[in-house]
């Protein structure tokens, strides 16, 4: 469990991101923090794994504050997996790469080597593996990112903008892969500007806003309310746009799935002839 | 990265930000002359004082303390080494004496001196100004325009190294663990991405100015243009002065050094 306790951070250059956050993630949650860009959603997320420790007030993981464990400790229960593959790649063969983390941990050569082609089969990169990491395409390397820190199957995972040059295939089966995640017990955090996206995997949302959590709750409710949407600067998904628009025929508003809305229609429909 | 924020332009104005950074640059190019002219450690501490005025006129002290501060670090191994090497080669096995003492000092101090005046010229130049001078020196456009934007991109370049090693981190890299060798190793991870994405950052820039139509013209014209106005000429005329009295000091006359005038 993840707490965060009226957390308050300045950046160095004096831009204070945080103005007193509080939030509870538990064991097994798939959380989606949105907002605007220069909201505070990445600045808050760095400070689940300890790369940023709060001006004022306190980050828990697991009932230890972050301030009291280096950022390798912490890293090892919660995996964060940044926005930029190319910030994280080095290694000379995508294998290496995944082992890279692991090393780091200090686990065995032979655990390593099976956690490795786990990770590969997992993100289906396997026949990459011993190619350099920057001869693949963007979407590759993301892929390789994702598993270079699944490899060490952290309980906590966080995608800081996981959509972004994905097209949409790609996100499709990200999607089912957080899923399946989740449904094996993992937290799942993902960190996005992504509407559809969120509006397919239904999780509960965080919405931020000029270093605040304006909203919280299920992505239905956040995600249909039209206020809460304009004050995050961001645009309602557009399931939701046309059961807003539709309104009058006396629909239900807080529509954001496909299927549901498909069946919403079909029901009206056979009402009506 | 504390040494390069020293160097890094804000953009506000003052009668030092406004001054021709060509006079600015010739300013700087004397008392760096005059810092390695000098061994004794009155007229250091005396050139160290200088430029006080001109930072705090500009009003960006706090920016210059931090990249002194940065300097910090470099000043203590060369105090060492000056000092230890000095003492090896002059005094050993005596007692290290006053005089070495003061000379190690002063070289720190020369070093100090040099950081200083450099760095008030980046943070009282713009990037942009800096290029108009260069160009107006008559330096090639492509020379000029290769050292403006190199200097634009150290802030970027520095940000993003923090990312990377962010993301390193995250993947438990410890910067600080392991002897002197180990750490050397421990920013190849750092390294790697961060010289790769400079080395793309710079074609795909080549493609963006190439596709804008870079160079197809000859002869470019400026919006602005450089004038040199009082405050230009006076900073140009003391700096000549205060090179002509520094050379005369020199050569005709004998520096005391402290421990002298103390013993005196």
């Amino acid at each position: 469990m993840i707490e965060v306790k009226d957390v308050y951070f300045t950046y160095p250059n004096g831009v204070e991101a945080l103005k007193g956050v509080s939030l509870t993630i538990d064991d097994g949650e798939f959380m989606a923090i949105m907002g605007q860009n220069g909201a505070g959603k990445t600045t808050l997320v760095k400070h689940l794994n300890g790369l940023l420790k709060p001006t004022k007030g306190d980050v828990m993981v697991d009932g230890v504050s972050t301030r009291d464990v280096s950022v390798a400790k912490l890293a090892r229960t919660v995996g964060f997996v940044f926005q930029n593959p190319d910030h994280q790649l080095f290694c000379e063969t995508v294998e290496d790469e995944v082992a890279f983390a692991l090393r780091n941990f200090g686990f065995e050569e032979s655990a390593i080597k099976k956690r490795v082609t786990w990770a590969l089969n997992l993100l289906d990169v396997t026949k990459y593996r011993q190619t350099s990491p920057f001869m693949l395409s963007g979407g590759e390397r993301k892929r390789v990112a994702l598993a270079s820190v699944l490899a060490w199957d952290p309980k906590v995972v966080i995608l800081d903008e996981p959509t972004i040059g994905q097209d949409y295939q790609q996100k499709e089966k990200l999607r089912q892969f957080i899923v399946q995640l989740n449904a094996q017990k993992k937290t799942v955090i993902v960190v996005t500007h992504d509407v559809e996206f969120v509006a397919e995997c239904n999780p509960r949302v965080v919405l931020m806003a000029e270093g605040k959590i304006v909203a919280e709750g299920g992505a239905e409710e956040i995600l249909t309310n039209q206020k809460l949407v304009a004050q995050a600067s961001i645009v309602p998904p557009q399931i939701a746009q046309i059961f807003l628009g539709l309104a009058d025929l006396g629909l239900p508003t807080n529509v954001i799935d496909v299927h549901e809305a498909r069946k919403v229609l079909l029901d009206l429909l056979e009402a009506t002839s | 990265m504390s040494v390069f924020e020293g160097f890094r332009f804000r953009r506000v104005s003052s009668v030092i930000h406004r001054l021709d950074p060509r006079v600015k640059f010739f300013f700087v190019c004397v008392l760096f002359v005059m810092a390695v002219m000098f061994n004794e450690l009155l007229p250091l501490i005396l050139l160290f004082f200088i430029p006080l005025p001109f930072v705090l006129v500009a009003g960006v002290q706090r920016e210059w303390i931090r990249s002194m501060r940065g300097a910090l670090f470099l000043a203590i191994i060369i105090f060492l080494s000056n000092f230890v090497f000095r003492y090896f080669y002059t005094q050993y096995p005596k007692v290290p004496s006053m005089s070495l003492l003061e000379y190690s000092f002063a070289m720190t101090l020369r070093f100090m001196v040099l950081v200083e005046s450099f760095s008030i010229f980046f943070l009282t130049t713009s990037p942009d100004h800096l290029g108009l001078a260069l160009e107006q020196s008559r330096v090639p456009y492509e020379f000029c325009f290769a050292f403006t934007t190199a200097v634009r991109f150290v802030p970027v370049l520095a940000e993003e190294a923090q990312t990377i090693m962010d993301a390193q981190k995250a993947r438990g890299l410890e910067l600080e663990r392991g002897n002197f060798l180990r750490r050397v190793r421990n920013y190849i991870p750092i390294l790697i991405p961060l010289i790769v994405g400079a080395i793309r950052r710079s074609l795909e820039l080549a493609e963006a100015m190439e596709s804008r139509a870079w160079g197809a013209s000859e002869k470019r014209t400026n919006l602005y243009v450089l004038r040199m106005r009082r405050a230009d000429y006076s900073l140009a005329f003391g700096s000549v002065l205060m090179l002509i009295f520094a050379v005369y000091v020199r050569l005709s006359l004998s520096v005391p050094s402290l421990t002298m005038l103390l013993h005196v």
